[in-house]
Parts: C-alpha cells; sequence; structure tokens
C-alpha cells in the first residue's frame, strides 16, 4: 500500500500503472462503450424491445379492440400456445401445414439454389472469352428489387396472357388447357421456381468468391495424377470450398425458411394454400383477424424453431471441423 | 491444360441453361414494357405487333409513381445514412478494442439480422399504435416510422459487414497513427474509414438495395401517405384489371439505377461480403 502511494506522486502515468495493478482497467476504457453506445441504443429500441414486447404479446388476449390500448388486453398465459398448437383446431391445423409446406420449400430452394449456384460456380472457374458478360448476367436476378423480379414472374405465370402458359401450350404445343399457375396445387411449384431465380445467384457469388482463393496449381498436380474433373470438384473444390458452404447453407436456409417478400407479391392477398409459407401464414393470420396475441404466439414459435435448428447446426458443423 | 470434352459439354449445357432461365423473366419484363395495352391483355406473344413507349408515358398517370418514388428514394436513403453512420463507430469498437460485452454485442447483432421480421413486425405495429394512442406522436403511416423499421435489417447489417472489413485492415496502420500523435478518433477518419472506403460503399449498396426492395414492413407500415414503390406496385399488380405493360415499364424503371449500381460495384460487395463472413 505505501508502495503504490509512493508511486503515485511521481507522476500521473506511473499511477495510472499501478492501478492497472489492482484492476485491470486502462485509461479510455471506457472508449469502446462510447463507440457503441448509439448502436446498443438503437439496437434496445429496434431489437430487444419489440422482441420482449413479442414474447410478453403471446401471453396476452390482444385482439382487435385491445391492439390500440394494449394495457387493458388480459393476461391468459399459454392459451395462444395451446391454440396455435392444437392441430385439431383450425389456427393449429393451419399453422402445421404451413410449416410443412415451409420445410419442403426451404429444402428444395436452398438445394437447388446451392446446386446450380455451385454448377455455375465451377462453370465459369477458368477465364474464356466472355465469361465477365455471363457473370454479370448471373448476378441481375439478385441485383433486383425483389419485387421488380417477382412481379415479372407475377405476370409470367398468368393463366390466359402468361408467357409460360404460351411457352408451353402454344409454343411447345400441350395437350389440354392452359392451367392457373397462381392458385391450386400449381402455386407450390410456382413459388419454388420463383424463389430459386432469386436466391441462386446469391449462392453463386459465394461460391465464386470462394473459388478464387483455390490456387490453380492444385488441379493441374491433380489432373497429372490422373484425376477425372468430377472427382477434383469432390476432392479439392468440395473440400476448399467447405467455409464457404458452412456460412452460404446457414444464411439461404435462414432467409429462405423466412421468405415472405416472395409469396406476398406473388400471390397478393388470395394466399393459395399451396404456397403458405410460415411468415406470409403469421403475417395473414394476424392481420386478417387482428388477433397480435396469436399472431406474436407463432411468432416466437417459429424464433425457437430456428434457433435451435441454427443451434444444432453450428454444433455439428464445429464438431466436425474439430474432428477433421 | 486442356479441358475434356466431359468438362466443356458440362459447362456449355451449364451456361446455356442458366443463361435462359435468368434472362426469360427480365426479357418478358423488358419486352412487356414497351408492347401496346392490348397485346399484354390477349395471349402472350414474345414478340409485340408495335413497339411503343407509351406505357413508359402513361405510368406516372396510372398509379402515383412519381409520390412512390420520392418516398421510396427519402426512405432508403435516410436508413443507409443512419445504419452507416451508427454502424461505423461499433464496428470500429468491436475490430480494433477488447472490452467486457464484446463477444455478447457481437453475437446479438449477429443473431438478430437472422431473425424473421414478422417477428418484429407485430410488436412494432403495437408500439407505434400505441404510441400514438398515449403521446398523439403518429408514426405508422409516416416516413420516420418506416426508417425506423428499417433500421431492423440495415443496422445488424452494416455493423456486421463493416466490423469484418475493418479487421481485414492492418492494425500496423492504426499503430503508425498512433506513434504519429493520433487519437482513436482521428485514426479512425484519417486511417480507417479513407482505406475501408470499399466496405462503406458495399454496406451502403446493400442497406439501399435491401430498403429499396422491402414490402413486409411497407405493407404494415405505409399508408397512401407514405406508399413505397415496392408496395405501391405490389398492390397495383393484384388489382383485377392490370395494365401489365405499363407495371412492367414501371419496374425496368425502378430496377435500373439499383442493378447497374449492383453491377458497377459488385467487386467490392463481394469483398465486403466474404470479409464479414470469413470472420
Amino acid at each position: 500500500m505505501s508502495a503504490s502511494t509512493a508511486v503515485k506522486k511521481s507522476g500521473p502515468s506511473a499511477g495510472a500503472t499501478a492501478r492497472r495493478a489492482r484492476k485491470p482497467r486502462r485509461a479510455g476504457w471506457w472508449l469502446p462503450y462510447a463507440l457503441l453506445a448509439p448502436a446498443v441504443i438503437f439496437e434496445l429500441v429496434i431489437h430487444i424491445v419489440p422482441m420482449i414486447t413479442g414474447i410478453w404479446m403471446s401471453f396476452l388476449k390482444l385482439t382487435k379492440m385491445y391492439i390500440s390500448n394494449w394495457g387493458n388486453a388480459p393476461f391468459i398465459g399459454t392459451k395462444n400456445y395451446q391454440v396455435a398448437l392444437d392441430f385439431n383446431s383450425a389456427v393449429g391445423m393451419g399453422l402445421l401445414k404451413s410449416f410443412g409446406i415451409t420445410v419442403a420449400f426451404t429444402i428444395l430452394v436452398v438445394g437447388l439454389s446451392w446446386f446450380l449456384g455451385m454448377a455455375a460456380a465451377v462453370a465459369l472457374q477458368k477465364v474464356f472469352p466472355g465469361r465477365a458478360v455471363f457473370r454479370t448476367l448471373f448476378l441481375i436476378p439478385y441485383a433486383l428489387p425483389m419485387y421488380a423480379g417477382v412481379i415479372a414472374w407475377k405476370f409470367i405465370l398468368q393463366k390466359d396472357n402468361g408467357a409460360l402458359s404460351h411457352l408451353l401450350f402454344d409454343n411447345l404445343g400441350l395437350p389440354g388447357d392452359k392451367p392457373f399457375w397462381l392458385i391450386g396445387d400449381n402455386a407450390f411449384a410456382a413459388v419454388v421456381i420463383v424463389a430459386i431465380w432469386r436466391l441462386w445467384p446469391f449462392a453463386f457469388l459465394m461460391l465464386m468468391a470462394g473459388l478464387q482463393s483455390v490456387p490453380t496449381d492444385i488441379y493441374e498436380a491433380a489432373s497429372v495424377d490422373g484425376a477425372k474433373p468430377l472427382r477434383q470438384w469432390w476432392a479439392i473444390t468440395l473440400p476448399l470450398l467447405r467455409p464457404v458452404n458452412m456460412s452460404l447453407v446457414l444464411v439461404m436456409f435462414l432467409w429462405t425458411f423466412n421468405d415472405f417478400n416472395t409469396p406476398f407479391v406473388l400471390f397478393g392477398g388470395s394466399q393459395p394454400p399451396a404456397g403458405d409459407l410460415i411468415s406470409f401464414h403469421i403475417y395473414n393470420a394476424s392481420f386478417l383477424t387482428w388477433n397480435f396475441g396469436s399472431g406474436a404466439a407463432m411468432s416466437v414459435l417459429l424464433l425457437l424453431f430456428l434457433s435451435v435448428v441454427s443451434g444444432i447446426y453450428v454444433l455439428l458443423m464445429n464438431r466436425r471441423k474439430d474432428n477433421a | 491444360m486442356h479441358d475434356t470434352t466431359g468438362t466443356k459439354v458440362f459447362r456449355v449445357i451449364t451456361i446455356t441453361a442458366l443463361s435462359i432461365f435468368t434472362i426469360i423473366p427480365i426479357y418478358v419484363m423488358v419486352i412487356s414494357g414497351l408492347k401496346p395495352l392490348k397485346d399484354v391483355q390477349g395471349a402472350f406473344t414474345w414478340w409485340p405487333e408495335t413497339l411503343t413507349i407509351q406505357p413508359y408515358i402513361d405510368m406516372w398517370k396510372t398509379v402515383p409513381l412519381a409520390n412512390y418514388f420520392m418516398n421510396s428514394v427519402i426512405v432508403s436513403v435516410a436508413a443507409t445514412l443512419l445504419s452507416l453512420v451508427i454502424a461505423i463507430f461499433a464496428a470500429y469498437a468491436v475490430s480494433r478494442y477488447t472490452f467486457r460485452g464484446r463477444s455478447l454485442f457481437s453475437g446479438a447483432v449477429l443473431s438478430t439480422q437472422m431473425l424473421p421480421g414478422v417477428l418484429f413486425l407485430l410488436p412494432l405495429f403495437l408500439i407505434f399504435v400505441n404510441i400514438n394512442t398515449n403521446f398523439g406522436v403518429q408514426l405508422v403511416g409516416t416516413r420516420a416510422g418506416l426508417i425506423i423499421t428499417y433500421l431492423t435489417f440495415s443496422l445488424p447489417f452494416s455493423i456486421w459487414m463493416l466490423a469484418g472489413y475493418f479487421n481485414g485492415i492492418p492494425r500496423e496502420l492504426d499503430e503508425a497513427a498512433t506513434v504519429d500523435g493520433c487519437g482513436p478518433m482521428r485514426t479512425l477518419f484519417t486511417i480507417i474509414l479513407p482505406t475501408a472506403r470499399p466496405g462503406l460503399v458495399a454496406v451502403a449498396i446493400y442497406s439501399f438495395m435491401t430498403s429499396w426492395g422491402e414490402v413486409l414492413f411497407a405493407s404494415v407500415m405505409t399508408t397512401d401517405a407514405n406508399r413505397t414503390l415496392a408496395v405501391g406496385l405490389q398492390l397495383y399488380s393484384t388489382q383485377t384489371n392490370v395494365y401489365w405493360n405499363q407495371i412492367m415499364a414501371a419496374s425496368v424503371v425502378v430496377s435500373i439505377p439499383i442493378v447497374i449500381g449492383f453491377l458497377l460495384l459488385q467487386k467490392n460487395f463481394v469483398a465486403g461480403l466474404t470479409a464479414g463472413a470469413v470472420k
């Protein structure tokens, strides 16, 4: 103690050293917090508070009459969750169906988008004349404002004056009547194709960036050793793209599972059951009936599901990385 | 090194098929915007009888397109700039300092950008409505309210991507600046920001693109007074009697600035994205 008092007298910088010995705080320790303060305040306002509010809402009977004055909404415990998860009721059944459709949609869209993105990235891996043109072309669907691309598809998928009907029945001479593409069971295929059209360029972009860091002489060495192209892809390209793939698949999964824009712009208010993706379902359930309590409960269930899946995914990936 | 026949066939098929898949909707959009109305109401034709630019003139009267345009520009620019400024400081702190709560903050930022928008939509709408009931401040149906909701996706992304970009800037630069007597803020403004300019551009493009195309919040938080292009055109396309030629023309007009901006700066964008992802 006496030593530190003695040091303190010798100057401010020496005093700071003595204080650090007791408590690990440097001069200016507050600076990162000050830098972070605006972000933290905004994060609180736009994310944390709404999330807590959302969880709280899910325990309230928050129907139309209480929305503009939520203080009066009665607390009903887990009633909203019970209704949402009661698969014998219309609400629960609707949610379960929508969940099933969303799972199928996500698997198809993420899988095929990854496949197309990978095929294009490999096809454009080597330099050839015109490569830059195709690369630019392939990125356009991703660069387009999302609704513009989907509205174009909506026009293509019109029954009588759309391009798809014209192509299949007038140009290619398929027998039968022109079907509805956006109503009935075809709506599922329609929303899958449109979502792939928008998503695969992103996979292409990321995989192409990943391939740039793969040295070309590895391939030369492999082909000298007699490895066929497919084998080279399997043994060289795929393992080297692993870090990219890990985050790419997770991001694509979350985007696709939560996709609201595609069904909303494609179907508008009509929401065919076959294209009833989960975000769209929750949105309609909340804003058609104005039952925000029930909508909040469904949102929380969606959040729990996504957290569990993402958590398991990250754990599995990290474990495999450690084993490798 | 020569390609095998198989490789060549794979390349030709892949590129041809994907080019057709990519081009058809774009072609339909562009060509239909140049068709007279009767051409888009009957069966589709790949080539119009007469080409006309009339849809590009009429569309401004059919829907209040100029109004929508204005709203979209203001809201997207404001959300982009606001999140960029906040993100610069936050990313600097995360990238250059170790402090208690750093990983908590980064984790929160990373996870919030993954969450579904619908999770925030209902509470924010409820909060906005109740702020109006209790304090008389109107947020639903105003640009300010829409900007706040747009920050829910543009802010976390900007912080995450910029932090990745800042991490790629060698620390030796900071240290040299410190030796020269620069304080932390001067280092940020004179060293880090100029070096990170491609990253700043990429973040700004991304925020702007996402805000420009956003429909979830806009469909709930806008009324006729502050309708954006995204919901304005979406609403119009759901009407029973749609002037498809005009809506396609409008889609072309709203896309051109975004597509050109993105394509010109795609290199920055990829670099920024991968810098963030590798972290």
